[in-house]
């Protein structure tokens, strides 16, 4: 019954997660949903690790914790690079990669 | 067993690597072609040098083989303790002692090898091998000495070079084959060299045609040498391979083969007379002799090596050498009137007379070579090889010396012209030197005591006779008459009597005035004269060659520069071959003087003692076709049996019909040569063969005088007032009809219809069927073009690429840029992910 309840909380964190991915337009609430959504998965992972018994779940939620304010770093300043040449980071008008 | 008994044998450097003789002159041939040009002496010097260098190796060899002999002789005669302590086995000193086999020294490398048939490339040195390959490397060491002033200013002087330098690295490959594919090979290089050497003046259409000519004549016995060799090799291959552990194209093998007794007699007869028709086609003899006179086409040089010691002797050598073949194959042992006998001495009889009616020296000279060479094979038809082969070798001298005394006089005295009733005459005076050569290569030709030809033709005709054909050795003296008188003509016209033409100092019948201008090269080139072939070639190359500068006279040693002089000697190069092949034509002749051998001993037949292969049985045991890489492979193991049968030296008296060739040898043995007998000389045998020259040589005389010299109204002119003389010579000067029989009968009868069918065939059937094909071809083309390759391979390009652009097209919407949509699909296609992986893993 534990682990379904850790359960359920990284799939809502992860269903919020990818909803603000979709629906904002800011980059920057895209970012922080991206975080959201590799939360969550961390949450499952420290979760079946409770639930098997075994360590290694938990090293890699700390790898994955590492790694994701890598990202987000990367991520942030691509942001700002965006900003100062735009003057916005509205997501919808960054379409030049349009096919 | 057998009361065998060892002899080990000595052997040598120049002996086992005496393939380097047939590998020289092929190098020389290859340098001479890639840098000859730019040497400074045009290649010449190259090819002086293999020659050189090939003497020396033959001359090595030929000592070195002496040794050999004279150590095996040695060990069987003294039985002395000093050579025992060397390692040598002795046998003991026997009664009547048979001389033991001395077997060649084989150096071979395996060059074809397939299902157990196995054949090298190499070395096999006997007697008669070495013998040739050093009188081949010193004729044509002096030919090219001779040639280097000779043939100066030719145009293709570096081609010249090359060529012959090739002709006689065919000839050396030949003479030291091991087996018979070695043979063909030396025999087609020799075939293309004449060719190229005949023809070297090709620019004149008869040239050209005469290489043709000897080209082809001798295809005709070249079909017989394959022919042959096949028949020899299916007929011995299974015996070779059972006894000798060998194949049926070792000569050996072929040899031990034949004398072996259990030969078949069809494959031996049939063999023998395919072999034969290959050695009448490369010798000239009878009904192929006519492409040897036209041979006069090429240069001097070349007609004089091409007569003396190759090629024509190559027909001679592959007699010799197979011998045993043709010894069973025609019953020669036991006095059967063989094929070869008949040929040889039609062709002696028929070709001297030809001689008489030449009017270009060469050409006489040329029906004189053909006419020895009738001698020749006469010798090997009737038992009398040895004679046969020391005939090789002393005509060589004589007639290579003939040839270049001939070159000499057209060279300086007669302004390149060979006829001899136009442009010599009187020449003694004027070229001394040149004449002694030629009297004394005369005198050896016709057999006059001391000289060389004495000691081999009259051992041919005693032996001919000895072995009791009587009528063909009556055939051979009157063949010596003939030499004598047809050479007595030649000998008048060209150096006595009046000088005519060039030799009197007239160029081309014009004035002497015109001789001092340099234009007179034009007017010579230009004359009306019909000159010979040679000669006309000659002035012409001249006339490119020398130029027009004064500054060419000093290069020629003195040929050129005054040539326009008159008559006069010839520069030293030209000399000094002639000069020592007259002092070896003097001299040769006593390298086996057989009436000499009850005074001294028969040590003096050296050809006996050396040359000749012991006719001794051999047990026959390891027997390596080829050896090793380089590797110098024994025959057979040295062991002799000196039984009582094995006859030959031993029993001199009368029971010489046994042994080898006689009698099948005993099991386990084998034998290489048959005892062939040898003739007593008798004095008054000498005295008869004499008497008869002396009698040819007076009457020719007598007539000569008669008839040149002082104009005898009765002589003049009866071949045309007379008719059965008239007769006589028109057939000799149309050579028999034998040219206008192959040419207007075999080939318009024979070649034409061949050839009209086979341009019938050529119009209607290959064209129709190419144009049939061509049409064919370009139907299926066009329909494949259409239908194929434009509508299938076309359009699955086409295809391909219209579905990868609309494909493109369709998916270009969802390329909207939005991140949103971007993320909307990745997460839609995870959860799509993730529920098939959950429905698959639940179920």
């Amino acid at each position: 019954m534990l682990a379904v309840n850790f359960l359920l909380l990284a799939a809502a964190l992860f269903a919020i997660g990818v909803y603000g991915v979709i629906a904002r337009r800011n980059a920057v609430m895209v970012l922080m949903s991206i975080e959201l959504i590799l939360n969550a998965v961390s949450l499952n992972l420290v979760a079946f690790s409770l639930m098997t018994g075994a360590i290694d779940g938990q090293v890699f939620a700390l790898y994955v914790i590492a790694i994701a304010a890598a990202e987000v770093g990367v991520g942030l300043a691509m942001v700002l690079m965006i900003y100062r040449n735009r003057k916005t980071i509205a997501l919808d008008e960054l379409s030049e990669m349009k096919g | 067993m057998l009361g065998a008994e060892t002899v080990e044998l000595t052997s040598g450097w120049f002996l086992e690597n005496a393939w380097l003789v047939g590998l020289i002159p092929v190098i020389g041939f290859a340098i001479i072609i890639a840098f000859g040009k730019k040497l400074p002496m045009k290649g010449a010097e190259v090819g002086l040098a293999s020659m050189a260098v090939t003497l020396v190796i033959a001359v090595g060899g030929a000592i070195q083989w002496m040794q050999r002999t004279d150590a095996a002789d040695g060990a069987g005669k003294e039985a002395g303790g000093l050579l025992q302590a060397f390692g040598r086995v002795l046998p003991q000193a026997t009664e009547g002692e048979a001389k033991p086999f001395i077997d060649p020294v084989v150096t071979t490398w395996v060059w074809w090898q397939n299902s157990g048939l196995e054949f090298g490339i190499g070395s096999s040195i006997d007697g008669l091998a070495i013998l040739l390959i050093a009188l081949v490397a010193f004729i044509s060491l002096l030919v090219q000495v001779f040639s280097v002033d000779y043939v100066r200013g030719d145009r293709r002087y570096t081609h010249f070079f090359a060529a012959i330098t090739l002709f006689s690295g065919g000839m050396l490959i030949m003479l030291m084959a091991e087996n018979m594919v070695q043979l063909i090979l030396g025999w087609e290089i020799m075939g293309l060299c004449s060719f190229m050497l005949i023809g070297h003046w090709w620019e004149e259409d008869a040239n050209s045609r005469a290489a043709l000519k000897a080209f082809f004549t001798v295809r005709v016995g070249d079909v017989g040498l394959l022919v042959g060799t096949a028949i020899i090799f299916f007929g011995a291959n299974q015996w070779a391979v059972d006894n000798l552990d060998s194949n049926g194209f070792n000569i050996a093998a072929i040899q031990a083969w034949a004398l072996s007794g259990e030969a078949n007699t069809q494959f031996l007869l049939w063999g023998a007379v395919a072999l034969f028709i290959a050695a009448i086609g490369k010798s000239g003899q009878f009904p192929l002799h006519t492409w040897l006179p036209d041979a006069m086409a090429g240069p001097t040089p070349v007609s004089s090596l091409l007569h003396s010691s190759t090629m024509v002797v190559a027909g001679v050598f592959l007699v010799a050498r197979v011998y045993p073949v043709f010894w069973e194959g025609f019953n020669i042992g036991t006095g059967g009137l063989s094929f070869i006998a008949i040929i040889g001495a039609i062709t002696i009889v028929i070709a001297a007379l030809l001689a008489f009616v030449q009017d270009d020296i060469k050409k006489v000279l040329a029906y004189s070579t053909v006419s020895q060479l009738g001698y020749m094979m006469l010798g090997l038809g009737t038992g009398a090889w040895l004679p046969a082969v020391f005939h090789i070798f002393t005509h060589a001298f004589f007639k290579c010396a003939l040839f270049l005394c001939a070159g000499s006089v057209s060279h300086s005295g007669s302004h390149h012209s060979f006829d001899m009733k136009k442009d010599m005459g009187g020449l003694r005076k004027k070229m001394p030197i040149t004449f002694t050569a030629w009297i004394v290569s005369t005198l050896a030709l016709t057999g006059v005591f001391p000289f060389a030809g004495f000691w081999s033709k009259d051992e041919i005709i005693d032996n001919v006779g000895a072995n009791s054909y009587t009528f063909l050795m009556w055939v051979g003296l009157g063949g010596a008459v003939l030499t004598a008188m047809y050479m007595t003509r030649a000998t008048y016209l060209t150096f006595f009597g009046e000088p005519r033409g060039a030799a009197a100092g007239e160029h081309g019948g014009h004035d002497d005035a015109h001789a001092e201008e340099h234009e007179m090269e034009h007017v010579s080139v230009g004359a009306p004269e019909p000159r010979s072939l040679g000669a006309a070639a000659n002035a012409h190359v001249d006339d490119h060659g020398a130029g027009h500068g004064d500054d060419h006279g000093g290069g020629h040693d003195g040929g050129h520069g005054d040539d326009h002089a008159g008559p006069h000697e010839s520069g030293p190069l030209i000399l000094i071959p002639i000069v020592i092949l007259a002092f070896f034509a003097l001299f040769a002749g006593f390298a086996n003087p057989t009436p000499l051998a009850s005074r001294f001993g028969e040590g003096v037949e050296l050809m006996k003692t050396y040359v000749e292969p012991r006719a001794t049985p051999v047990v026959a045991k390891e027997f390596l076709a080829a050896g090793g890489p380089g590797e110098s492979a024994s025959l057979v193991e040295f062991v002799v049996v000196p039984s009582a049968e094995s006859g030959g030296e031993g029993g001199e008296e009368g029971a010489k019909k046994s042994g080898c060739g006689f009698d099948a040898p005993e099991s386990g043995t084998v034998c290489f040569f048959p005892s062939v007998s040898h003739a007593e000389p008798k004095f008054t045998k000498i005295l008869l063969s004499l008497g008869v020259v002396a009698i040819g040589y007076a009457v020719a005389i007598a007539f000569c005088i008669a008839f040149y010299g002082r104009r005898n109204k009765h002589l003049v002119g009866l071949t045309e007032r007379h008719k059965v003389l008239r007769g006589g010579f028109l057939f000799l000067k149309n050579k028999y009809y034998l040219d206008a029989l192959y040419e207007n009968v075999i080939v318009h009868a024979v070649a034409h219809p061949i050839a009209k069918f086979a341009n019938w065939i050529n119009q209607n059937v290959l064209d129709a069927t190419v144009n049939a094909v061509g049409i064919g071809t370009r139907k299926t083309g066009e329909w494949v073009y259409d239908n194929i390759d434009q509508k299938i391979v076309d359009g699955a390009v086409n295809g391909s690429g219209r579905a990868a652009s609309e494909a493109g097209h369709a998916l270009q919407p969802t390329q909207s840029g939005k991140i949103g949509q971007y993320g909307a699909l990745l997460f839609g296609a995870a959860t799509v992910g993730a529920i098939v992986l959950v429905l698959v893993n639940v179920s």
